[in-house]
């Protein structure tokens, strides 16, 4: 580890998560620091100079989705929610708020690891500004308004094309259906989420080989899209 | 369970509330014989007395017109700001009775108990105010004179010649619980007058210098003594008897008051009252409603009505009984309902014919020689004619068209004897005359049957009895025959239309039972409080002709209109009258003495246990509510509706403890059950744990990696267990919303397996949609968790490398998903166990399930409207369906050009 160990701010209030936390992340290379409350975080999270926020969404003194918010007002690094499940609602109202990723709880290790790393990889890649996306057979050029499966040419619409390119724009990110729809067709279109289905599944049947199985264009479920990264 | 266990806190507040009901203030008046003898000095100085004794004294309004003597007296009480009410371009000083509950002093002065309100107050009378105070428990002291008092009235008025309007009901005089007489001499009095120290309204000087004579203050004077002495009397029996007045009571006489369309049947009532209470029996006012005197013009059957009302208010039971003849329905009457006595007014017979028409005296007297008949006498105070011929007998029209019948009919018949006049006898043609009369009476009624009568003879006579085309007759025999024709035809009339009143009585009544069963029966068949204000508002429409609403009281006992509107509904009625009907259990508004001016009618709806709302109506002709037969009607009306919304709550009430009970019995088992699951891997887990922390130098790689993975497993169980058991709950307790969307079915479940991920490697899926439609309507986060559940299943009862099939397809029952597989099918009566809670099948080793993810699938799919069940495959196999019923169009989105991407 020549490089300097990425600083993590964990925000959550029960203190069992933080002992298991505090015992494995140090141990992959992230310096730590911890945070019982709200305030407390925000201020963490401003002072440590964090690369990335953990938020447990249900903490003592404020709603997590307003710490997302305070966050956003000077920050755009990457934030990830833990949440506990059954709560769609919840998920998609951190998101709409600016967090970059949720996890479940309960959740294993590997998990979390993966998606901090994606979360911090994201993060470096949208300072270079990267405008190629490439997965397995399929690459998309968003300079040259390209998509190539398999080396051939793919003929997309324009709302098809613009969809795409939101989403590989934040690839790896999970989008919410608002979040899309306002991009994609204004901000006066974000309650009619049956478009953005329709066009999912149209983009769905050029990319995928099996629509019912996606590979790079992923549900998840009462929340919103994610393009899968490789 | 409340129902069960009564709350205690609602106890208290029923005791509290019995207790207020128990502590009515108590009413002391001061009574006089006239203006003048000091009721309110009298008053006062008792104030001042209980006053210094520390009592909370406060004058809610006392009349000093300015006397010094009395005035000196009002110092050091607290008198409360009257409410002035603007009459007639003047400000009158009302009492204000809000203000009184609202300070709640221990006694309140409220001088002249029969004072007439400004229009526009709550009540019309002061009494009233007096009473509600009374029932908020505070004590009350006033003033009454012997004039104003109801029952003598009369009495007064005819040793005075002036009478009084305002008046106390008896009632209220004789629930008095206490009654101070403050007497003054005669001579004393008039001394006083003399010296100008009593009040005299400058406009009414005459008349009251003609009140105050000797002779009329001492009659005054003995009146106001002898009404004391009476109560006194009443009381010292009341004493002596116990509390069992009322079983004496009953044993005693009871009076029958007739009460008759003429004009002293006020008076009538009055004495009736009087004697009732001096022979301190029960008294029945009566009218008997004779054909004649249905066709009386409405100024008087208002009037019998208004009589009836008194009577009512003095006490007396009323009942108006239909018959043909007075005296017959009267008999009858005293005879059923065992009267002693009967009291009727003198029968206003002009005196020319009193000679030759026996009076009701006389026919009754022979009908009932075991009672005693008191006529009631009285001048008749000649009041003027009611607008005479304004309203006689029915729309002018209709008795216009009744004659020109009659004179048709004799007509006709004329136009048929005359060519048959040379063949048939004379006296058939008078038969045929006869049976015009007969008809006429049927068709068109007494009026036009008498006019036929006499038109008839006349054109026998003229037409059909030699000399023809004169009256003049040949021969005088023929007299006789028109004598008896005509008292025939009379007769005949006059029998006919009592039998047309009889029948139409009888329609009435059988309307009126029949419009009241049909309504119990609706009513026996309503399960929903909304039902019930439906059925009554429809029916109190058909009978009374008067738009109604029921208004119910909510949890807080507020009233409000039912949700909804319902065609005829009213929805004009106060609130806050209703409300006041609601809390006192009192009716109010139209036809009673509270809020009379408002033009609906309040009735609270009490049922057995307690009030359930209260019944407002409007309408559009008073009789039709307030004739004593359509008001009991109506009352009769009410208490079905309170007896079926009484029913309904019980029943709701039942309910809820049934539902509660159930759902009690179902935490029990989910408590056991879930208790069992959950030790189980606790178990599992500490001890994997403690062998990990205790013993991990002895332990090799293998067995930590061992004890690892099983920590691992069991964790996932019970975070398995855990949020099915949370998701089952929430779907049982409704916190679940359905949030239904357009989506692409083949999205919904490509979700589900990439989520499932790894756990599906070594299986074959195969996923076959159908096409369109492109969108169907259901929520994807909780038909997700169906279909993973679904797939979860089959992949722990199935052996490993089975395939499994998930179709989708839409027919005309809906959207149709199942999900087949290739393991050991269903055991026989699985089929319907498999989706109960906690059952687990049994399983060849590795770890069965937790008996709630098909229970999950059928509350969600449930919760869609839908259903689902399992079944065997012809070929080894079972197979999970769900149907979701379909019923929005699908959103369509405009298609789109396709250009080619990249654009140049």
């Amino acid at each position: 580890m020549s490089e300097p160990r990425p600083v993590v701010v964990l925000i959550e209030d029960e203190p069992q998560i933080r002992r298991f936390l505090r015992t494995v992340l140090p141990e992959h290379g992230y310096a730590l620091f911890e945070a019982e409350t709200g305030k407390q975080g925000l201020v963490e999270a401003a002072v440590r100079k964090a690369d990335v926020v953990i938020l447990d969404l249900g903490l003592p003194d404020m709603d997590g989705v307003e710490v997302v918010r305070r966050l956003r007002e000077w920050t755009q690094m990457p934030v990830i929610v833990l949440s506990a499940r059954a709560q769609e609602t919840d998920k998609v109202a951190a998101l709409d708020a600016g967090a970059d990723d949720y996890v479940t709880k309960p959740f294993g290790v590997g998990e979390l690891l993966a998606r901090l790393r994606a979360a911090l990889r994201r993060a470096s890649r949208d300072e270079e500004g990267s405008q190629v996306f490439e997965s397995g057979p399929l690459k998309i050029d968003l300079a040259a308004r390209r998509v190539l499966l398999a080396s051939s040419e793919v003929h997309l619409t324009p709302i098809e094309y613009r969809l795409l390119a939101v989403l590989v724009r934040h690839a790896g990110k999970v989008l919410t259906h608002r979040q899309l729809l306002k991009e994609v067709w204004g901000p006066s279109h974000v309650e009619h989420s049956h478009y953005l289905r329709i066009y999912m599944a149209q983009l769905r049947k050029k990319l995928e080989e099996d629509p019912a199985r996606p590979r790079f264009l992923l549900t998840e479920a009462g929340v919103g899209y994610r393009l899968a990264v490789p | 369970m409340t129902h069960q266990r009564p709350d205690p806190d609602k106890l208290l507040q029923k005791v509290q509330r019995e207790e207020a009901k128990a502590h009515t203030g108590r009413l002391k008046i001061f009574f006089g014989a006239c203006a003048g003898v000091g009721k309110t000095y009298a008053m006062l100085s008792e104030a001042q007395e209980v006053k210094a004794q520390g009592v909370d004294v406060v004058v809610g309004v006392v009349e000093t017109h300015r006397r010094v003597e009395t005035e000196v007296l009002l110092e050091g009480l607290e008198i409360l700001p009257t409410r002035q009410v603007p009459y007639r371009g003047a400000m009158l000083d009302e009492l204000d009775v809000d203000a009184a509950l609202a300070r709640r002093p221990a006694i309140l002065l409220v001088d002249e108990l029969a004072h007439t309100n400004a229009p526009g107050s709550r009540h019309p009378k002061r009494w009233q105010d007096v009473k509600e105070l009374l029932a908020a428990g505070i004590d009350v002291y006033t003033t009454v004179n012997v004039q104003h008092v109801e029952s003598l009235n009369d009495v007064v008025g005819q040793i005075t010649g002036i009478r009084v309007w305002e008046t106390v009901p008896d009632k209220v005089f004789d629930e008095a619980d206490e009654i101070e007489l403050v007497d003054l001499p005669s001579d004393d009095l008039l001394q006083r007058l003399k010296e100008g120290k009593v009040y005299m309204p400058e406009q009414a000087a005459h008349a009251v210098a003609n009140f105050f004579r000797k002779g009329n203050l001492i009659a005054l004077r003995e009146l106001a003594l002898r009404r004391t002495a009476d109560r006194v009397d009443a009381q010292a029996r009341e004493y002596r008897e116990g509390a069992a007045i009322s079983g004496v009571w009953q044993l005693k006489e009871r009076l029958l008051v007739a009460v008759g369309p003429g004009a002293h049947a006020e008076q009538v009532v009055r004495a009736g009252r009087r004697l009732a209470d001096s022979l301190r029996a029960e008294w029945i006012a009566v009218y008997v409603e004779t054909p004649r005197l249905q066709r009386l013009p409405e100024a008087e059957r208002s009037r019998v009505l208004r009589a009836l009302r008194l009577a009512q208010e003095l006490g007396a039971e009323t009942a108006t009984l239909p018959g043909q003849d007075v005296v017959d329905a009267l008999a009858g009457y005293a005879g059923e309902r065992n009267a002693s006595k009967i009291v009727i007014g003198r029968s206003s017979v002009a005196p020319v014919l009193r000679p030759f028409r026996r009076t009701l005296f006389d026919t009754l007297a022979k009908r009932v020689p075991g009672v005693d008949l008191l006529v009631v006498g009285g001048e008749v105070r000649h009041e003027p004619a009611p607008a005479a011929a304004e309203a006689r007998r029915g729309p002018p029209k209709t008795r216009w068209r009744g004659y020109v019948e009659a004179l048709a009919a004799v007509v006709l018949v004329t136009l048929v004897a005359l060519p048959l006049r040379p063949y048939i006898e004379i006296t058939n043609i008078a038969m045929l005359y006869l049976l015009s009369v007969v008809i006429v009476a049927v068709r068109a009624g007494r009026g036009p049957s008498v006019a036929a009568s006499v038109i008839g003879v006349a054109a026998f006579d003229f037409f059909c009895v030699p000399p023809y085309l004169t009256f003049a007759v040949s021969d005088t025999e023929y007299l006789l025959t028109f004598a008896v024709m005509l008292v025939i035809a009379l007769t005949i009339t006059h029998l006919t239309a009592g039998m047309r009143y009889q029948a139409r009585v009888a329609a009435y009544r059988e309307r009126r039972v029949r419009s009241l069963y049909e309504m119990s029966r609706e009513l026996s068949g309503a399960l929903t409080a909304e039902q019930i204000v439906e059925i009554a508002v429809q029916h109190v429409q058909g009978v009374f002709e008067a738009p109604s609403a029921v208004l119910l009281p909510d949890d807080n006992g507020r009233l409000a209109y039912p949700e909804g509107v319902r065609p005829g509904e009213l929805r004009e009625a106060d609130l806050s009258v209703a409300q006041w009907v609601y809390d006192r259990e009192q009716p109010a508004g139209l036809g009673t003495g509270t809020l009379a001016g408002t033009g609906i009618h309040y009735l609270p709806l009490r049922a057995p246990v307690r009030t359930r709302g209260v019944l407002a109506l409007k309408p559009r002709n008073e009789r039709l509510i307030f004739v004593p037969e359509q008001q009991r009607l109506l009352e009769t009306f009410a208490a079905q509706i309170a007896l079926a919304l009484e029913r309904v709550h019980f029943v709701e009430v039942a309910q809820a403890t049934q539902l509660r009970m159930a759902s009690e019995r179902l935490r029990n088992s989910l408590l056991a059950s879930i208790s069992h699951d959950l030790r189980t891997p606790l178990a599992v887990l500490t001890g994997a744990a403690s062998s990990l922390t205790e013993q991990d130098q002895r332990l090799s790689p293998e067995a930590r990696r061992e004890l690892a993975q099983t920590i691992y497993d069991e964790a996932m169980y019970m975070s398995e267990l855990t949020s099915n058991v949370l998701d089952m709950a929430r779907l049982e307790t409704g916190a679940v919303q359905l949030n239904r969307q357009w989506h692409p079915l083949d999205e919904v479940v490509g979700a589900v397996l990439s989520r499932l991920g790894k756990r599906l490697e070594g299986r074959r899926v195969d996923v076959n949609i159908e096409a369109a439609p492109a969108l169907v309507e259901l929520d994807s986060v909780l038909i997700g968790q169906v279909i993973t559940n679904l797939i979860d299943n089959a992949l722990k009862y199935t052996p490993a490398g089975t395939p499994i099939e998930i179709s989708g397809a839409t027919d005309a029952e809906g959207l149709r998903i199942c999900l087949a597989d290739r393991g050991p099918g269903l055991g026989p009566g699985e089929e319907k166990r498999v989706f109960e809670k906690f059952y687990r099948a049994r399983t060849e080793g590795g770890p069965g399930g937790v008996g709630l993810g098909l229970t999950i699938c059928r509350a969600v799919v449930e919760a869609h409207g839908g259903h689902i069940w399992a079944e065997n495959r012809a070929d080894r196999g079972a197979r999970f369906c769900f149907v979701l019923p379909q019923s929005g169009e699908p959103p369509a989105v405009q298609p789109e050009a396709l250009t080619t991407a990249p654009p140049a």
